[in-house]
């Protein structure tokens, strides 16, 4: 039995073709049923998001179980093999192990330490449970990957730093106020990224929302989103001595803050300390306020480089995590070579072997007196029966048959046989 | 066995300082909980030290310069333990923690043995006012290292470096809010130990203020503390100017502590 990878990513196909090869809604359901019925695919798990495609099983026949799944994708899909033949990878194996959770642990994905892949992935076991096409290979490896992402996170720092402008806003206004929840915070302007980055702030609990707007209207509109008040532009000077978190995304030509306004304004709030993000091109805060005592003010290149920064310090993480992986990966692997019949059958005979001797000993020693001869006729008869009631396992685990691995499984809790296993 | 206390009670504020130091510069290993574990090591040696010392002098073992700079340690890592339990500040340590190390240095190579305590020193005020005294300086020096904290983290924050020290300092905010509650706490302190100190010389010596170097040098540094918390309080010096003034402060702290007993005549010798 063999573990077995194909799929494509973000790094291998363009969008288009990961659309046409994406499981969506019904499809999913009707997808998996399929692959389960391709002769030769004994378990198997489907993954569709917007970035990766990917099918996991466990096979006889590796060669022959590629190609017919290679069939049932461009079937399903109603394409041509060679649509996306190209895009697809394949591994088995250890590789296809470590795949699966390096995939979990983020160290695949597009943005290096995202969380949700996790949850995708554990929506997939789920998924594949109660459609019972999963077996005890699978199920155990979608355990692995699980329980190897929550070490990556918890042993290393790859998702500790802000790697989007919204992320680095709020990790920047930590190193300045600690606790958002008592903060005002004001949106001058509006924009996709500000909005963004407003909502990711009003996330972390900013106790008001104010929204300047030069259309009023429109300002209001943002307001009611927010649970915000909106002000009117030609007041935001006024308002601004109670804020302590400022976002400009205005389309102005020219600076609408300048350094002698927030002079006063700095001196009205007593020098309390300003975060302002002016993520405007071209800027619309004057440059120079940055340098006013208590004022921290970051534009849109700023914020760039200290994502930029924390894209490397992921990359460094990255490969502390891929120690981990290569360990639990070799951990894996040795759970699956114990499912491998030749030591159990060992186990299952030195288990029958002991249990004879300890009962003869026992009779030995309760009837001496019986004569050596006897004795050793008794211990004969023993070795009979032992040798017959074992036959029958013994010989079915030899068999290659389909089930093999779930009746090494069995054999093993039936018996009590704990093996070669590693696992914890 | 008081030495002997103390030596083992300064080889653990070497190892933590050294430990602070690697800290500082280096460490994706968050090595806080290593050096919290030795100061505490350190903190209840040091305490039975005082405590050796106490029962072989007979009196309170804070009467020569050697006494006295250990107390003073001893006082600081007080300080520094609360504000720790109050805010897990990993990286404080390697602030303060050195300036524990090298204080107990010095006191280290003083004179140690142990002197029969003078007339004027047989007095109740001798526990209370140097008590309040090192309380307050130590909250100064714990406000010292805040306040060298604080300008680094402001320089980080306005120079745009976002890495390394810059993720293990806290919030400005933060760190301004424990240097305006450490002078806010050793201020009152000190006018205590001033007040302790001026009647306990008008029993010893017959007059509250004598102009002594040490009184005059306690009294500056009074005004300094009470005018750092003045203009917070008026004119809104906060953040960067208070840190200076924080450490401005604690070098006049340590000018009439140390330097009025090596350079000027004081009354307050004995110390």
């Amino acid at each position: 039995m063999k573990v077995l990878v194909i799929g494509l990513n973000h790094k291998t196909a363009d969008v288009e073709t990961r659309e046409r090869l994406a499981f969506n809604g019904t499809k999913l359901d009707e997808g998996i049923l399929g692959l389960r019925n391709i002769c030769g695919v004994k378990e198997v798990a489907l993954l569709s998001t917007c970035n990766r495609v990917e099918i996991y099983a466990c096979v006889h026949d590796l060669q022959e179980a590629v190609e017919s799944i290679k069939d049932f994708l461009a079937s399903f899909h109603n394409l041509t093999r060679n649509d996306f033949e190209k895009s697809l990878y394949t591994l088995n194996g250890t590789d296809a192990v470590r795949h699966v959770l390096r995939v979990a642990s983020s160290l695949d994905s597009m943005v290096v330490g995202e969380p949700q892949i996790l949850g995708q992935l554990k929506d997939v076991f789920d998924f594949a449970l109660s459609k019972k096409t999963t077996g005890i290979l699978l199920n155990k490896l979608m355990k692995k990957a699980i329980s190897t992402a929550k070490r990556v996170r918890t042993e290393t720092k790859i998702a500790e730093n802000a790697v989007s402008i919204s992320f680095a806003a709020v990790e920047l206004a930590r190193k300045i106020f600690t606790d958002l929840s008592g903060k005002s915070f004001m949106l001058l302007g509006a924009g996709e990224m500000a909005e963004l980055a407003a909502r990711h702030l009003v996330n972390n609990g900013v106790k008001e929302v104010a929204v300047v707007n030069r259309t009023y209207e429109r300002g209001c509109e943002l307001a009611s989103e927010f649970n915000g008040r909106a002000v009117r532009f030609e007041e935001f000077l006024h308002e601004l001595v109670q804020m302590d978190i400022i976002i400009c995304s205005t389309g102005a030509p020219s600076y609408v803050l300048v350094k002698e306004q927030m002079n006063k304004v700095m001196k009205e709030r007593k020098h309390r300390p300003v975060f302002i993000i002016d993520i405007s091109v071209p800027r619309n805060i004057d440059p120079e306020i940055n340098k006013i005592e208590n004022v921290y003010l970051y534009d849109v290149d700023d914020l760039q480089e200290v994502i930029d920064f924390n894209i490397q310090e992921r990359q460094k993480e990255a490969e502390v995590a891929q120690q981990i992986i290569d360990e639990e990966v070799d951990k894996f692997i040795k759970w699956m070579s114990s499912l491998d019949s030749v030591p159990t059958i060992v186990a299952l005979r030195r288990k029958a072997e002991e249990i004879k001797n300890e009962e003869f000993e026992k009779f030995r020693g309760k009837y001496s007196d019986l004569g050596e001869e006897r004795l050793k006729a008794v211990e004969y008869l023993a070795s009979s029966i032992v040798n017959k009631l074992i036959h029958p396992p013994t010989s079915a685990l030899k068999e290659d048959a389909e089930d093999r691995d779930e009746l090494i499984a069995m054999i093993k809790k039936l018996y009590g046989i704990n093996g070669n296993n590693h696992e914890e | 066995m008081g030495t002997i206390l103390f030596e083992l009670a300064l080889t653990c504020y070497f190892a933590v300082a050294i430990i602070g130091i690697i800290e500082l510069f280096k460490g994706s290993k968050d090595l806080s909980k290593l050096m919290l574990f030795i100061t505490s090591a350190g903190f209840l040696l040091h305490s039975a030290s005082f405590v050796f010392r106490y029962v072989s002098a007979g009196h309170l073992p804070i009467t020569s310069m050697h006494e006295a700079t250990s107390f003073f340690a001893w006082c600081i890592v007080i300080i520094f333990f609360s504000i720790e339990y109050r805010y897990k500040i990993g990286i404080m340590g390697s602030f303060i923690l050195p300036i524990v190390f090298i204080i107990m240095l010095s006191s280290s190579v003083l004179p140690r043995e142990i002197r029969p305590l003078g007339p004027v020193l047989q007095s109740y005020w001798l526990g209370i006012h140097t008590f309040l005294a090192f309380l307050s300086n130590a909250a100064f020096a714990v406000a010292f290292g805040i306040g060298l904290m604080y300008l680094l983290q402001e320089h980080y924050l306005k120079s745009k470096h976002t890495h390394g020290l810059f993720k293990k300092l806290p919030s400005i905010q933060v760190l301004d809010e424990i240097n305006y509650k450490l002078i806010t706490l050793g201020f009152p302190l000190l006018t205590l130990a001033i007040i302790t100190g001026a009647l306990w010389a008008e029993s010893a010596w017959g007059s509250y203020w004598r102009w002594d170097p040490k009184e005059v040098w306690s009294l500056i540094t009074w005004f300094i503390y009470a005018l750092i918390l003045h203009i917070r309080l008026t004119a809104g010096w906060r953040g960067k100017r208070a840190a200076v003034l924080s450490i401005i402060g604690f070098l006049i702290v340590l000018f009439t502590f140390f330097g009025v007993n090596l350079l000027l005549k004081s009354v307050h010798s004995f110390l």
